[in-house]
């Protein structure tokens, strides 16, 4: 299950390492990583904190270097997919400009593509739309909510149809409600967009409920310990947050955290090293 | 929309486009806070001449005004406010209305008005030019850590060095005239802008920075895009520095620059006329004042329509 013909995938990691150097000496961040992500699948990192999850975001995404291993998008080098622009990123923060509308924090990333006004204009209410904030694009950044903020944040990293969308905690700083709510509305995005996703959390019911795997990973050194195919029906909705197969799978990934889960071997990388 | 979006400040803005501020009852309007303002500003004035009278009163000169047939004499005395040392206030506001010179027909208003404009204009070239060196000079030190390393020091050390000492030199260097005024004016205003706009380029959240790069920004996109726009209310608090910094460095530098106006000379010659009129010198220090005060406030209301424009979000106010 965990692996794709190298061609095919949309993220291949082979034995990637990434080591900080610190005053202390190194500090082995992620050590021996190997994952194969296909087109359109809804990958989930999750573990504790310090784990490496949101490195390994970045090492994707080729804002960081990995000190060892090979990292290839849509089959190109995570650089050259970075330089054609087939990344859209969503951090924990909606880290929007608080001088430019929501229209236009949406456009920026056209207007740095260079792409011609009318279809910029176009493509920047069709994005809005797409996260139901269509009546809302003169409106500045502090005049909406924590929640709005951050679907702007998701219309703007969907604005240059990337193939590949990266999203670091993007809802952590959330009430529970407003979660659920934008979870679901991933999920319809997803099934719109049909991109590919690779999603950190540190919540274990978000993970379930949105991805089609989660990759478990425990920290010093970060690597990943289990893989949890979450074969739940899509399309999902409210309901199937509770149904059995749902619970399951919850104690399938809290299980996995602990270290110690030995059912359910498909799926399942390495199932040795507990957290530390 | 099947979901509904949760809105904090639903107004006639969603419609109108507009984007809107609430106004909640109770909080004074903008007209109220104008009045209120210039109440505190005429209380602020008045409170001054009270102490100042006052103190006269109490420890002056003697008082004699034949005009309401009021005499007095003050129960102490302080040499400092004597009427030579400290005049009094209607004397100053009366010496406004006379000639400027023995025979003059020019009003001293009318002859400080004159003398300010002119000030002004050197010191806008000053501020103009420094703020444009102190905007690169930021961009510059910002992009590049060997540079900055190299010579922000020296940026730093260039203002230790007093300008009443300085400006003799820049004469002797430039000539006397305008052109070394403006080098003194611009030489005082460059150093707050480089300064505040180096911490504003610095500013943005490194998760913007990681956004544009995601996005295949160059490092020019990440300036203008990002960095320019979030240090611009840096800019307009160092502006509002530089302002009164052009208009000192610019009357200071009329002394040794040896132009035959400005604020600066009319000091200079109002401070050898101290004896027989020192009213004069205390009218232009008050005009030199208010050109300042008007300078800064030109600058703060400039700040305001760019940062209404850009919305007046709560981090650019």
């Amino acid at each position: 299950m965990t692996s794709h013909s190298p061609a095919a995938a949309a993220v291949r990691l082979a034995g990637v390492e990434q080591v900080f150097t610190t005053s202390a000496g190194g500090m082995k961040a992620l050590e021996d990583i190997n994952l194969s992500v296909a087109p359109g699948e809804f990958v989930s990192l999750i573990g504790p904190s310090g784990c490496g999850k949101s490195t390994l975001l970045r090492i994707v995404g080729d804002l960081i270097q990995p000190t060892a291993g090979v990292v290839e998008v849509n089959g190109k080098s995570a650089h050259e997919a970075r330089v054609k622009r087939e990344y859209g990123m969503v951090f924990q923060a909606p880290v929007l400009f608080d001088w430019r509308t929501v229209e236009a924090n949406v456009r920026l990333p056209l207007e740095l593509m260079g792409m011609e006004r009318r279809q910029r204009e176009a493509r920047v209410r069709e994005m809005l739309e797409l996260v139901e904030l269509g009546s809302f694009i003169r409106h500045y950044p502090h005049q909406l909510s924590g929640g709005m903020q951050q679907r702007v944040a998701i219309a703007r990293a969907l604005a240059l149809e990337p193939t590949l969308l990266l999203m670091d905690e993007p809802f952590g700083a959330l009430d529970e409600m407003t979660r659920e709510r934008l979870n679901s509305e991933v999920l319809r995005i997803w099934g719109q967009t049909r991109t590919t996703v690779i999603f950190v959390t540190h919540s274990i019911p978000e993970a379930v409920f949105l991805s089609t795997r989660v990759v478990v990973m425990s920290p010093r050194p970060g690597r990943i310990t289990h893989i949890v195919d979450i074969d739940l029906d899509q399309p999902r909705n409210d309901q199937s947050r509770e149904t059995e197969r749902y619970f399951e799978l919850v104690t399938d990934v809290r299980e996995g955290l602990r270290g110690r889960r030995s059912g359910g071997s498909e799926g399942r990388l390495r199932a040795e090293g507990g957290i530390g | 929309m099947s979901t509904e979006p949760e809105v904090e400040l639903q107004s006639s803005a969603a419609s109108t486009g507009v984007p809107s501020v609430p106004v909640l009852p109770g909080e004074p309007s903008r007209r109220q806070r104008a009045v209120r303002r210039a109440l505190s500003f005429t209380l602020f004035v008045l409170g001054i001449g009270i102490v100042w009278e006052g103190a006269k009163w109490l420890a002056g000169d003697k008082w004699r005004l034949t005009s309401i047939g009021y005499e007095h004499t003050p129960p102490f005395r302080i040499q400092q406010l004597s009427d030579l040392n400290l005049p009094h206030l209607w004397d100053i506001a009366a010496s406004f209305g006379e000639p400027f010179q023995r025979n003059a027909n020019y009003s001293l208003l009318n002859y400080l008005i004159d003398q300010a404009l002119f000030t002004w204009g050197e010191a806008l070239v000053g501020f103009g030019v420094g703020a444009a060196i102190g905007l690169a000079l930021a961009s510059i030190f910002v992009h590049s850590g060997l540079l900055e390393r190299a010579f922000v020091p020296y940026v730093v050390a260039s203002q230790t060095v007093p300008i009443v000492a300085l400006a003799p030199l820049i004469v002797v260097s430039f000539g006397r005239g305008l052109t070394s005024i403006v080098i003194i004016a611009t030489y005082l205003t460059f150093f707050p802008v480089t300064i505040a706009v180096m911490r504003g380029l610095r500013s943005p959240d490194p998760r913007a920075v990681e956004l544009m790069r995601s996005y295949a920004g160059s490092r020019w996109d990440i300036y203008r895009k990002v960095r320019l726009p979030a240090s611009i209310p840096y800019l307009f608090t160092a502006l509002k520095i530089a302002a009164a910094a052009s208009l000192v460095g610019t009357i200071i530098g009329e002394g040794p620059g040896g132009v035959q106006q400005g604020l600066g000379r009319a000091i200079l010659t109002f401070n050898q006329q101290y004896i027989t009129g020192p009213e004069k010198l205390w009218a232009t220090i008050i005009v030199a004042a208010g050109v300042g005060l008007l300078f800064f406030m030109m600058v703060q209301l400039a700040e305001a329509l760019v940062v209404r424009r850009r919305g007046g979000g709560p981090r650019t106010a």
